[in-house]
């Protein structure tokens, strides 16, 4: 938790929740797990908000609780998530997806449950029902069945799961298994069981959609007892209490990776191939679990049967298209067998393919980074570096083509902004520095630790910057919404043109302007916000898969 | 005293300069006495920003949700701070939200005893007045001073009912009634005021007959 995300973390919490939550959040972040009376003395605030925070952040999976380091009998302890409040800069990128994916339904139903933490499928269905049916021309409505559709095809592409259960503290055990209720494990579970090893994760709905049988999701809910502390609330119960749905932020990223992958083919090669690796992605999409190292093999057949009706390619040339992606040097592809045409499998996880793709598409950040920072000839020179691994500064002129004096300079700039490293071999063992060689290099792992964290400054501190216009601005802009909201009641109950107008001329033009600048500039922020955010889910990933090799 | 002759002026270093590319007589950039400036001119203009539909949908969506989560119930606000005298309207007009409650009602199951807090219902709901559930067994011992508190309360709720109907003030005991009977701790109330010694006046004018036929002192 380095202090930029956590300044982050407290800005993204301030916004969202408001700043108890937000002293709280980075109170929790900052110093670890701690307990209930540890943090209300230590913030200063009174017991009852920091409750009610904790509720909030747990409710959006940011906190988790477990039992005290002294055993079960300590009071609980509390522990913040820097990562899953990260993600919320990135809920638009998300919502977006679900639309792209699933329409508006679907958008709609990611957008609940991202607000709301977690909800149960019901209260979902009811919530987002109700949405659309307000968009909706009058007279029209939207089907319950439409909905439950758009949400059961999202938990069968694993884009929503279910919330693991909650291990209980004290004495009485759960298994974390509710697959076989009545048999409590023996001992008490000390980690908090994720949502993927409950295997009922995306099972439920396929059970109690069939026909709409929400009796028989009474019976499934039986097996989510936990120890016999749940409270059945009898008015609107829909006989799914207690089981509740998040989003799956892994499936989502999975998702932009897949995305990216084909960007890079089809900017490589061309549109065709693109499409090709797209299906065979899509076709492994579900089979493939988050760490696999490689898809399942396709077979050049099945690839054949699924392409997309409008791409009709003879099955010649899509083995000539196969062929030509798994000689490339990316490697993206790789040939894995023979039998039914070929055997092709696409490389997930870091080795090689993967972790080359991944390579190559952050050192074009590193690559644009560089170019913006310091101008097009730096960006040569950290192109060349990465290419070649460890050059003499007299290489580094010849090979970028660039007068010495200039590239001393650049050189000396990349240094000090320690994008590039230099890397003394030592000829004779005294290190004696004139028979020693130095060597230029790029540290690929530290550089792309180094580029997110400024990164999270970025993106920090165009939210503050934002903070300070909207509070620069303040009154002007209350007052240009209260001047709306007299606009708008004045047109419901139908005044005439020219005490519209009169109201209108309440804001004067200068103001008008400032308004207009003050909004162009707020959008200007926020849509870098946004796109800062493209970066830094690379660069996340690429940290990751090097760290699980 | 070996190495004066060698690189004078510029200071002696354990490597060797001409390695590194600096020959002699090349001037060094000068040394700086002070941190770089706040905002640095950038020797090359930044990249223009995405635009397109995506792009401006998502950012439609970034200002959407954050405009809804103000009015979401996740949105903590202090209450705001007492006023000098504990008010009359206090008691019929709390729309602010307390510190003493929490404005949703999230599955209690789910979350460590301890972080249970009472619900502030809406004021608009009302509910028949609930078969009693059983408590469940408190810890320690608020156990004792919630229960003389609860009991006061059955006590006065029962009395309030009989006496006035339709009114706020019903809905308002009401709800105290069914909240201290949902949950299991309970808060004070925001009065200082024990409800029963409130004296609404209207048995007021009911004794001043008997009293007539005494004198006066």
């Amino acid at each position: 938790m380095t202090a930029q995300e956590v300044r982050l973390c407290g800005l993204l919490l301030q916004e969202h929740f408001g700043e108890v939550v937000e002293r709280i959040g980075t109170h929790l972040l900052r110093g670890g797990a701690q307990n209930l009376r540890t943090i209300a003395n230590e913030t200063n605030t009174p017991l009852d908000l920091v409750k009610k925070s904790l509720c909030v952040l747990v409710q959006h999976g940011a906190c988790e609780f477990g039992s005290g380091r002294r055993g079960p009998g300590s009071p609980v302890e509390y522990r913040a998530s820097c990562e899953r409040v990260l993600r919320v800069l990135r809920y638009p990128r998300y919502i977006y997806t679900a639309k792209t994916l699933y329409g508006d339904t679907g958008e709609l139903i990611v957008e609940e449950v991202l607000q709301r933490g977690h909800m149960t499928m019901s209260n979902t269905v009811k919530t987002v029902a109700d949405r659309l049916t307000h968009n909706m021309e009058e007279g029209r409505s939207m089907e319950y069945s439409e909905v439950v559709s758009a949400f059961s095809k999202l938990v069968e592409t694993h884009f929503l799961q279910r919330c693991p259960p909650v291990a209980e503290m004290g004495t009485a055990a759960t298994s974390t298994n509710p697959a076989t209720p009545g048999t409590p494990a023996a001992s008490a579970s000390t980690a908090p069981p994720t949502a993927e090893s409950n295997p009922d994760c995306y099972k439920l709905p396929h059970v109690t959609l069939i026909g709409r049988g929400k009796r028989r999701r009474s019976s499934d809910d039986s097996e989510e007892q936990r120890g016999g502390k749940k409270a059945k609330m009898d008015s609107e119960s829909c006989g799914d209490e207690g089981i509740y749905w998040q989003v799956n932020f892994e499936r989502f990223h999975q998702h932009f990776r897949d995305q990216a992958i084909i960007s890079a083919v089809a900017s490589k090669l061309d549109q065709t191939s693109s499409e090709i690796v797209r299906t065979m992605l899509r076709m492994s999409e579900v089979t493939t679990t988050q760490t696999a190292a490689y898809t399942q093999p396709l077979s050049a057949n099945e690839i054949f049967r699924s392409l997309p009706p409008n791409y009709s390619i003879s099955r010649p040339i899509l083995d000539q298209y196969l062929s030509l992606l798994v000689d490339d040097p990316m490697e993206f592809v790789g040939k894995s067998g023979d039998s039914g045409g070929g055997m092709y499998v696409i490389s997930k996880e870091p080795w090689p393919t993967w972790r080359e793709l991944h390579w190559s598409l952050w050192y074009r950040r590193g690559w644009c980074v560089c170019q913006s920072w310091f101008g097009s000839r730096s960006a040569r020179i950290f192109r060349l570096l990465l290419r070649k691994r460890h050059l003499e500064q007299k290489q580094v002129e010849d090979f970028a083509m660039i007068p010495a004096k200039e590239a001393k300079d650049m050189l000396y700039t990349l240094l000090s902004e320690n994008l590039v490293q230099l890397q003394e071999i030592p000829k004779t063992p005294d290190h004696a520095p004139s028979r020693t060689f130095y060597l230029y290099t790029v540290n690929q792992l530290p550089t792309a630790r180094l580029l997110l964290q400024h990164c999270y400054k970025t993106v920090a501190n165009l939210i503050e910057r934002r903070l300070f216009e909207t509070k620069e601005n303040k009154r002007l802009l209350e007052k240009s919404q209260r001047i709306e909201a007299i606009l708008a009641s004045l047109q419901a109950s139908g005044a005439e043109p020219e005490q519209l107008t009169e109201v209108e001329e309440m804001i004067t033009a200068p103001e008008r302007q400032q308004l207009e600048a003050l909004r162009h500039h707020i959008n200007k922020l926020d849509s870098t916000e946004n796109q800062v955010d493209e970066t830094v889910f690379l660069l996340e990933s690429y940290i990751f898969s090097t760290k699980t090799k | 005293m070996a190495g004066r002759g060698r690189g004078r002026g510029r200071g002696q270093m354990t490597f060797n300069l001409e390695d590194l590319g600096i020959g002699r007589g090349d001037s060094l950039p000068p040394t700086t006495f002070k941190p770089s400036p706040l905002f640095p001119p950038m020797p090359v203009q930044p990249v223009p920003l995405q635009t397109g539909e995506e792009v401006e949908y998502m950012l439609a969506l970034k200002q959407e949700l954050r405009a809804a989560n103000k009015t979401l119930p996740f949105y903590i606000r202090r209450a705001a701070p007492k006023r000098d005298v504990d008010r009359y309207s206090d008691k019929y007009q709390s729309g602010e939200p307390k510190d003493s409650a929490i404005e949703w009602s999230p599955d209690w199951s789910r979350l460590p005893k301890e972080l249970c807090i009472k619900v502030r219902k809406p004021l608009a709901k009302r509910h028949p007045p609930q078969v009693k559930q059983p408590k469940k067994p408190l810890v320690g011992k608020e156990e004792i001073l919630t229960k003389l508190e609860t009991l006061e309360k059955k006590e006065e709720a029962v009395n309030s009912e009989e006496e006035e109907d339709g009114e706020k003030k019903k809905t308002n005991e009401e709800e105290e009634q069914a909240e201290e009977e949902e949950f299991e701790e309970d808060f004070e109330e925001d009065t200082d005021y024990i409800m029963s010694y409130f004296d609404n006046g209207e048995e007021f004018g009911g004794d001043s007959d008997d009293n007539i036929d005494e004198a006066t002192y």
